[in-house]
């Protein structure tokens, strides 16, 4: 029977750390993608595609990530019958929760830039996408930036929810250590740690970003 | 796909979705209100002056708001007890959803307060207030409708983040929905149904709040 150490849980929670960063990766570049178009939609002046991706962030805001997570990993599969792996269902939940918080981040960030930046990108000839691309989104991004980093923060630590439904990260490596160990204390505060060391710097970078991209 | 919905599951166990989402509305309001006390300290000790009294404020703030509730939950569950403190599943949820909801509301109130110019309260003082009245009647009803819109996002999310402790085995409404998943097998049905409740929840809260926010801090809108 083999010992647990402490060094040797330390190194098995980091060796699960690194899934924490790969599903990480994945909601927020999936995220980001799907969250850009719920943000377009959200700013079209189609009153249908506005609706729509109203009631995307509004559910997806407005509901547990566990259930989210639930509907991904149990509700898909018994209304379809395939069975997602813990990584698929988890990639899918996140991806949706993420891209929803970030569409609505940065419709906030385009609707913050003056309607007379359109007005004049509009007036000397520029078509639509034009105006958004070369006039609006550079400003857009500016405002952006800070709140996307800190919004990352949120992504890892929901996570450690993907524990729930059998997903092998961080938080699932702990309680698994902790139902062999029983020395919760240790375990969890370990875990907490190493959440600790992959957030806090961003979370200081984006308050950083925040005070050196404020419009003054 | 041929599978038929039946959301008969629903219907036929509504008490036990109740008395999940009782729970839940209960802890819900309990860690918002012990959230908001340690939220208030937590403030006062941020704008102290005092170094130590804001270092010990700020520790907690970046400690919380930099791990996952799942982790400080279970820290407190399964970790305390070793240090001699047992609690049941309900009171570690109460316990672990108020001190999340502390962090985030100090870092709330700190701004509001802030956001006062300290001209006004002098100019309270000049006119003869004393310090509580220009606390009541000068600093908290524009720091209150300042943070209001931050405080209302952060309550909802604490509504969502209660759903985790269903991990604990304490008895809420994501809870409920486990047991009758397990029972049934009806996940999306109930899981579906689960979501919409959530949402049905949130939407009160918010409604509520566009309440208090139109008797309240009608004044807000015409300052400038």
């Amino acid at each position: 029977m083999d010992e647990f150490t402490l060094s040797r849980i330390f190194i098995n929670l980091v060796i699960a750390t690194r899934w924490t960063i790969i599903l990480s990766l994945i909601a927020f570049v999936g995220g980001g993608l799907v969250g850009a178009l719920i943000a377009l939609m959200r700013i079209s002046s189609n009153k249908l595609l506005s609706r729509i991706s109203w009631l995307y962030i509004e559910f997806f805001q407005g509901t547990p990530l566990l259930l989210q997570l639930f509907l991904a990993f149990f509700g898909f599969s018994v209304v379809t019958g395939i069975n997602l792996s813990p990584l698929v269902a988890a990639a899918i939940a996140l991806t949706a929760y993420t891209s929803a918080f970030l569409g609505d981040i940065w419709r906030g960030s385009i609707q913050a830039v003056p309607r007379g930046q359109w007005q004049a990108a509009s007036a000397i000839g520029f078509g639509y996408f034009d105006q958004l691309k070369l006039i609006i989104l550079p400003q857009a991004v500016r405002l952006a930036i800070a709140p996307t980093v800190g919004f990352l923060v949120q992504v890892i630590k929901g996570t450690s929810l993907a524990s729930i439904i059998g997903f092998t990260e961080l938080s699932r490596a702990a309680s698994l250590i902790n139902n062999v160990t029983l020395q919760s204390l240790l375990i969890f505060g370990l875990a907490g740690l190493i959440y600790f060391a992959l957030c806090y710097p961003l979370s200081t970078w984006s308050q950083r970003l925040e005070k050196k991209l404020a419009y003054k | 796909m041929d599978y038929s919905f039946d959301f008969s599951v629903i219907w036929d166990n509504f008490g036990v979705l109740l008395a999940g989402a009782w729970l839940t509305l209960r802890l819900s309001l309990l860690a918002v209100a012990f959230g908001l006390v340690i939220g208030i300290v937590g403030s006062l000790f941020r704008t102290s002056g005092n170094r130590l009294l804001n270092g010990i404020a700020l520790a907690y703030v970046e400690i919380i708001r930099n791990t996952p509730y799942l982790i400080q939950l279970f820290f407190i569950f399964f970790g305390l007890p070793a240090l001699g403190l047992k609690l049941s599943a309900e009171q570690a949820a109460i316990v672990s959803l108020a001190i999340n909801f502390g962090a985030y509301s100090t870092e709330i109130v700190r701004a509001g307060v802030e956001s006062i110019p300290k001209g006004q309260v002098e100019a309270g003082l000049a006119i003869g207030f004393n310090k509580l009245d220009v606390f009541r009647h000068i600093v908290i009803p524009p720091a209150l409708a300042n943070i209001y819109s931050s405080l209302v996002g952060q309550v909802i999310l604490a509504v969502l983040f209660t759903s985790v402790v269903s991990q604990i085995a304490a008895e809420d409404l994501t809870y409920a929905g486990n047991y009758l998943d397990a029972r049934t097998f009806r996940s999306f049905e109930i899981y579906f149904t689960l979501a919409i409740l959530y949402l049905a929840i949130v939407w009160i809260v918010k409604a509520l709040a566009y309440v208090i926010e139109s008797r309240f801090f009608e004044f807000a809108k015409y300052r400038q």
